[in-house]
Formats: structure tokens, sequence, C-alpha cells
């Protein structure tokens, strides 16, 4: 029953999502970072997404979303001049994260979106699937 | 008899099988608007319906000519499926239009209610008609 597999569609969706905006509250919790666990600056993270494969015995099925891992932000770190700081360099720079806040705002509102999209998909087939149940009665 | 009353019941249930098929295609578009290169994919209702019920004129259902062809699973033949044409390209290869999809999911959604309710209304005639009241 193909409103079955909508479940699993729209839920590797709202999974991936989800990591999506884990990441960015991470980053966001992190933009005035000066250092992370290992010492180094903390470094933005993105989530990478795949389409699954298609089952080649089942080629009309839709397909679900998959993360296929987290990268990290290669950007320079930003450099605040700081002296008093004792983070700071011999030339009196902070070594910051490299997190662009605005565009983990616009991360956030369009993982937000997807996501509630995928709750309405998944929404409306329960809809669908409970309507046909009671087919008869 | 028996066979009749099913007969008058399999036109509305491959249409309710392939809105379904259809949902679901659509339901995969829109959980891949975020995936770059993911292309979107839809299928001619009327056409995958036509070759369902047999009405077509030319078959649009794939034919195995070597007993080591498979064959697909669904009531839907996969040569139906088409990626959609974009009105505008995102810059990551993804071609989901979200407020597209979103429009084709509900008129999807409507129809496959109304083929239900056709169903029901079959289904309660032969009722009323087994029942005789």
């Amino acid at each position: 029953m193909s409103l079955f597999k909508i479940f699993d569609i729209a839920g590797s969706a709202v999974q991936a999502q989800s990591m999506r905006l884990n990441t960015t509250a991470s980053n966001l919790a992190n933009a005035e970072s000066a250092v992370g666990p290992d010492g180094q600056p903390y470094r933005a993270r993105h989530v990478t997404f795949a389409a699954k494969m298609i089952d080649p015995a089942d080629p009309s099925a839709g397909t679900g979303v998959r993360v296929t891992g987290v990268v990290e932000d290669t950007t320079a770190a930003r450099k605040l001049l700081d002296p008093k700081n004792p983070l700071a360099d011999s030339e009196g720079y902070v070594t910051m994260s490299n997190v662009n806040v605005i565009e983990e705002m616009v991360n956030m509102i369009s993982a937000s979106r997807s996501y509630q999209n995928n709750i309405e998909i998944m929404n409306t087939s329960k809809n669908l699937l409970l309507k046909t149940l009671q087919l008869g009665s | 008899m028996l066979p009749a009353l099913q007969q008058m019941l399999d036109f509305q249930t491959t249409a309710l099988k392939l809105r379904a098929e259809r949902q679901s295609v659509l339901a995969s578009n829109i959980a891949n608007a975020d995936t770059p290169n993911y292309k979107a994919r839809d299928f001619d209702f009327r056409t995958a319906l036509e070759s369902a019920t047999g009405s077509a004129t030319a078959s649009a259902a794939p034919v195995a000519t070597d007993p080591r062809h498979m064959t697909p699973k669904g009531s839907l033949a996969p040569t139906l499926l088409r990626y959609r044409v974009p009105q505008q390209m995102s810059i990551d290869g993804n071609s989901v239009e979200l407020d597209g999809e979103t429009a084709q999911i509900s008129a999807n959604t409507v129809r496959y209610e109304a083929s239900l309710r056709f169903l029901n209304g079959q289904i309660k005639t032969i009722l009323s008609a087994i029942q005789g009241q």
C-alpha cells in the first residue's frame, strides 16, 4: 500500500530536517564560542542531504531523504580584537568561531518550514488511510 | 453475479491505487525539497489510468522479451514516471517547486477522497441490492 510508504518517505525527511535543526542549534549556540573542546576554534557544522536509492524492483515508489554526513565549514575563523582576553594572540586578536549567524537563521527557518511541510503530508496521508479503513461502513 | 459486482468496483479501485501511488511520488518530491540534485518526478494520471485499465490505444507498459527481465511491482508502469520540467531551477540542481507540489498534493488528496466516495457509493448500492430493502 503506497500510502503507508509516505510515512517512511516523510518520516525520513522529518528526521533529516530535525538533524539539520540540531546542527543549526549547535552552530547558533557556539556562535560566540572562542574555543571548542579540542582547543581549536569552533567550526560551523552543516548536514548534507541525498535522496535515498530507488528500489529497482519498485521504481515507481517515491524516495526518502538520508543524511550523508555532517561537514565542517572551512571558511576562515572570525578574528576579534580583544587584547584583554586571555585567549588573545600576540597581536591581541581572539580567534572566534566561523559561524555566520544570519546564514544559520535562514537555515533554521528553511528547516522548520520543511519539517512542517512533511508533518502536513503525514497528517494528510493518515486521514486518507483512516477514511479508506471506513470504506463500506 | 459476483464477478460482475467485482467489475463494478474495479475501475474506482484502480483509480484509488493510482491516486495513492501519485500521493507517494508527490510526498517524495516534498521530502526531497532540500536535497541537492534531486529531480522532481510525477506522472500523468490520465495515461496511467488508461494503461492500468487497458483502455489505452498503445500500452505504455514495458514488454518483457527475455525471461530474465524483471516485472515491476506496483500498479504503475515505471515508464510513466517522468521528471517534472521546472519553471525555475535551483542553483543546487534541485527541481522541486514547493508551491506547485503542495498544490498538486492537495488536489490529489481531494481526488483520492472523491474516488473513495464513489467507491463507497457503489458498495452501498451493491449492499442495498443484496439486502433488497
